[in-house]
């Protein structure tokens, strides 16, 4: 086992880039994983959370930047480090003409381990295929398959566990099924765990952390904490006629609350419990209100992202 | 086949203007005849070396078996033996064992250091498989020291003979087979062989058309019966 | 790496893939010993028939020694196909299933899986030799006996004493596991660049058929690259079936007729081989995995 150096961060990435061709998937990106935190890495599809998390566990090389875990250069410790690291990558490509038993004990031996029948057993009853242990993972559902990934994944109690789109292909039961088994992870277990995902709200329900990419740049990185802070609130609000309404705000108190050139509509930031005296002053200020949407700063910020792309595949979802 | 008919004239003419020479030599073939006659039967074994340009064959032990008046076969113990064709003739006996023919005086000779008459040999029966025999035959000893034999189906070739212990019955110690050989040649495609480069030894032994073998008698076991069914095969 | 070693072997034969080959040269090699015992004497005297009309044969001809080098000759063309469907598939199967990602996050260095699964592959490639082996010799032995071994060669007749042919059938063999190898180090290469298994197959034994092509047309500019080319080489194992003969022509048992031809190919052989592995390695270390 790998000794973890006291305080040290289980992941320290500094300026990792990646070009394809003239493609730059991942663009000067640094940030640091601590300790027993879930780690939410966000972003839209194509971002470059993949490629990032690929460059991780040396699927791909850098073409710039460096790699630290639990305080060790990835290039020079691969081994070591791997050998505290599990990992489900995307779809859970597992061996189809295999049983679930053989796929799981073949990863075991391959992190050096020489399990028994019983801790076999144990691990597929703990993600719930004990009954399927013999039958060939090519008859198993995505769930079942997305499960056996995790056993595998798990099989030689790593310390950090990287899981990319863990819900990806879920149905609902599936996907509760997985939150609950990263949740337990990390509290019970004390297991440090980055978690990437495109779905807002399945990064705010367990992440500690949280990380937003975009076009391979980092757009925000801070505690969960700090990005929920109710100090924070955004305050989207539209009116009859914004131009006008604007004007009023910016001679009115709340003028060091607003955030300009945000689109159309009027943006502020104030702290959650403001929130009623702002309604009363418009009504005070005779301003037509006809939307008022108050939102913490993580769903602003992706938001904004979304704003300045075309794509659809942001799904806030509360 | 029209060559051989013209020559078969020609032998026939030669036999009737010199009818008093060829009744000398009948005697002469039928003391020889008389010799060999002594032995019913053999066994032997001995040493067989093949000298084909274009067959790679090791020495190898071989079992002749005789019985009058021409069976004749050559067993390589332990392997396949490759003959020439109408092999059986390697044996004299088998040579001789032609039961009417014109024998007609062809002059004297000196073969292997010995004074020897030379003889030919003319079956009577057109249907023979051998056109004609001439014979080297050392008269003092009642030894045939040369043959040369032409069949009508597989060619001329050349039988000399060694004497030595077995010499009163006039069975030989060695026995020198010369024939003449087809060219060998199959298309590359059909053996997928790598290309060796041909040497000009190589190629002037490929142009060589003769080959031999040798056989040298280490005993033989005489007129004491054989194995049965040693011929059907 | 042992560790390894056994879990690519694993796979291997757990796929029903790979049983593919052991069936179809067991068939292969069923159907042609049939064919020879039903009437092989006609056969071996249509092959003769050049030789016939000047000698005769006295011997089992038609023996367990000859059958195999039948086979040999006819099956060695066929089995890089085979082989190519196992080694092709080494790498650009498992990128294909999307296991590969997975290997590759094992605490497992690239180039130790590299030399594993080209290891198993060789294994894999031995153990269908062998399997060939006791096919074509021991069964056509116990089917059709022994006896000296006559071989038509392009300018002569060779004939093989039949105790001086096993262990020529053991060069041979060793000889042809080499050949097969590189074969298996061709495939294996190419499986390297491919996201799927079709694709290198297909051009490893596209490859192999244009190279023996090429080897065996005896056209003046083909001869000229043939040295160049390993397939030309790879049939080097009948070099294993002639032996020298000395100045009255007389075959010497225990010899072999051009000796330095086999090792050179066997060194040709061998540097192919490297060379696929190594820049096999060299590829898939630089590699990014984007499946």
């Amino acid at each position: 086992m790998l000794l973890l150096k006291h305080m040290e961060p289980i992941i320290q990435v500094k300026n990792l880039s990646k070009q394809f061709g003239d493609i730059v998937a991942v663009n000067d990106l640094s940030f640091t994983v601590p300790a027993g935190s879930v780690y939410g890495f966000l972003g839209q599809n194509g971002a470059g959370k993949s490629t990032t998390i690929r460059m991780l566990l040396s699927l791909i090389t850098p073409t710039e930047g460096n790699i630290r875990f639990f305080g060790l250069p990835l290039q020079q410790h691969r081994k070591e480090i791997f050998k505290n690291i599990g990992a489900i990558i995307e779809r859970p490509d597992l061996y189809g003409y295999l049983s679930a038993y053989d796929n799981l004990k073949m990863f075991a031996c391959l992190n050096g381990m020489h399990p028994t029948h019983l801790q076999l057993m144990n691990q597929l009853e703990q993600v719930g295929l004990a009954d399927r242990a013999k039958n060939k993972v090519k008859t198993f559902s995505q769930g079942m398959k997305q499960r056996l990934g995790i056993g595998i994944a798990l099989i030689h109690n790593p310390s950090l566990i990287i899981l990319d789109e863990p819900t990806n292909g879920l149905d609902p039961q599936g996907i509760a099924d997985i939150r609950r088994l990263i949740v337990q992870l990390s509290k019970e277990q004390q297991k440090t765990i980055l978690l990437s995902s495109h779905l807002l709200s399945e990064i705010e329900q367990m992440a500690t952390h949280i990380l937003i990419i975009d076009k391979g740049k980092k757009i925000i990185a801070d505690s969960a904490a700090a990005l929920f802070n109710p100090a924070e609130t955004i305050v989207e609000i539209e009116t009859t006629n914004n131009i006008a309404s604007l004007a009023i705000l910016k001679a009115s108190k709340w003028q060091p609350h607003l955030q300009l050139n945000r689109g159309p509509n009027i943006f502020l930031k104030m702290h959650h419990d403001q929130i009623p005296d702002f309604n009363r002053a418009l009504f005070n200020l005779n301003i037509q209100l006809l939307m008022l949407q108050p939102r913490h700063s993580l769903e602003d910020y992706f938001l904004q992202v979304t704003a300045n792309s075309n794509s659809d595949t942001l799904i806030l979802n509360h | 086949m029209k060559g051989i008919k013209i020559l078969w004239i020609a032998m026939v003419a030669l036999f009737i203007t010199h009818n008093s020479n060829a009744q000398d030599e009948t005697a002469l073939i039928e003391k020889v005849k008389q010799k060999l006659d002594q032995v019913h039967d053999y066994v032997a074994t001995g040493r067989m070396k093949t000298d084909v340009a274009f067959i790679k064959a090791p020495v190898g032990n071989v079992k002749m078996y005789y019985k009058q008046p021409d069976n004749f076969r050559l067993i390589r113990e332990g392997g396949i033996s490759i003959l020439p064709k109408g092999g059986v003739t390697v044996n004299l006996n088998t040579i001789m064992a032609t039961k009417s023919y014109v024998a007609l005086f062809a002059g004297n000779t000196v073969t292997d250091g010995f004074p020897t008459k030379i003889v030919k040999l003319l079956p009577i029966n057109e249907n023979n498989a051998i056109v004609l025999t001439t014979l080297y035959i050392d008269e003092k000893n009642l030894l045939i020291r040369k043959a040369i034999t032409t069949t009508k189906e597989n060619g001329t070739y050349q039988i000399n003979m060694q004497y030595g212990r077995y010499s009163n019955l006039g069975l030989p110690d060695k026995v020198i087979f010369t024939f003449n050989t087809h060219d060998y040649k199959i298309p590359k495609g059909v053996t997928l062989e790598m290309d060796e480069p041909l040497t000009d030894t190589d190629r002037k032994k490929m142009q060589q058309k003769n080959g031999r073998v040798e056989i040298d008698y280490a005993s033989y076991t005489i007129n004491k019966g054989l194995p049965p069914g040693i011929f059907n095969n | 790496m042992f560790t390894l070693l056994q879990v690519e072997l694993y796979k291997i034969f757990k796929r029903p893939r790979t049983y593919i080959a052991f069936i179809a040269i067991a068939g292969l090699i069923g159907i042609i010993q049939l064919g020879l015992k039903l009437d092989g004497d006609a056969y071996v005297n249509f092959v003769m028939s050049n030789v016939e009309q000047s000698f005769t044969f006295d011997g089992k001809l038609l023996n367990g020694y000859l059958v195999c080098y039948i086979i040999l000759q006819l099956l060695l063309v066929h089995v890089p196909l085979l082989i190519a469907l196992v080694a092709a598939d080494m790498v650009s199967g498992e990128a294909n299933i999307g296991t590969l990602r997975l290997m590759l996050t094992q605490p497992v260095s690239r180039c130790e899986i590299i030399l594993a699964k080209f290891t198993a592959a060789a294994i894999y490639t031995l153990l269908l030799l062998v399997w060939m082996a006791i096919l074509a010799l021991f069964v056509s032995i116990w089917l059709f006996g022994t006896d000296d071994l006559i071989i038509q060669k392009t300018r002569y007749l060779v004939q093989l004493s039949k105790d001086d042919i096993f262990w020529r059938y053991v060069g041979a063999f060793g000889f042809a596991l080499l050949a097969m190898l590189t074969v298996a180090a061709l495939g294996f290469l190419l499986s390297v660049f491919a996201e799927n298994s079709i694709g290198p197959i297909v051009a490893t034994i596209s490859i192999i058929i244009f190279f023996t092509i090429l080897s065996t047309m005896s056209i003046p500019i083909f001869q000229k690259i043939q040295p160049y080319l390993f397939t030309t080489h790879m049939v080097a194992w009948k070099e294993f079936f002639d032996l020298k003969v000395n100045a009255d022509n007389t075959a010497l048992k225990g010899t072999l007729q051009n000796k330095s031809q086999i090792v050179q190919s066997a060194w040709i052989l061998i540097a192919h081989i490297v060379l696929f592995v190594g820049v096999a390695m060299f590829v898939f270390k630089r590699k990014d995995i984007l499946t």
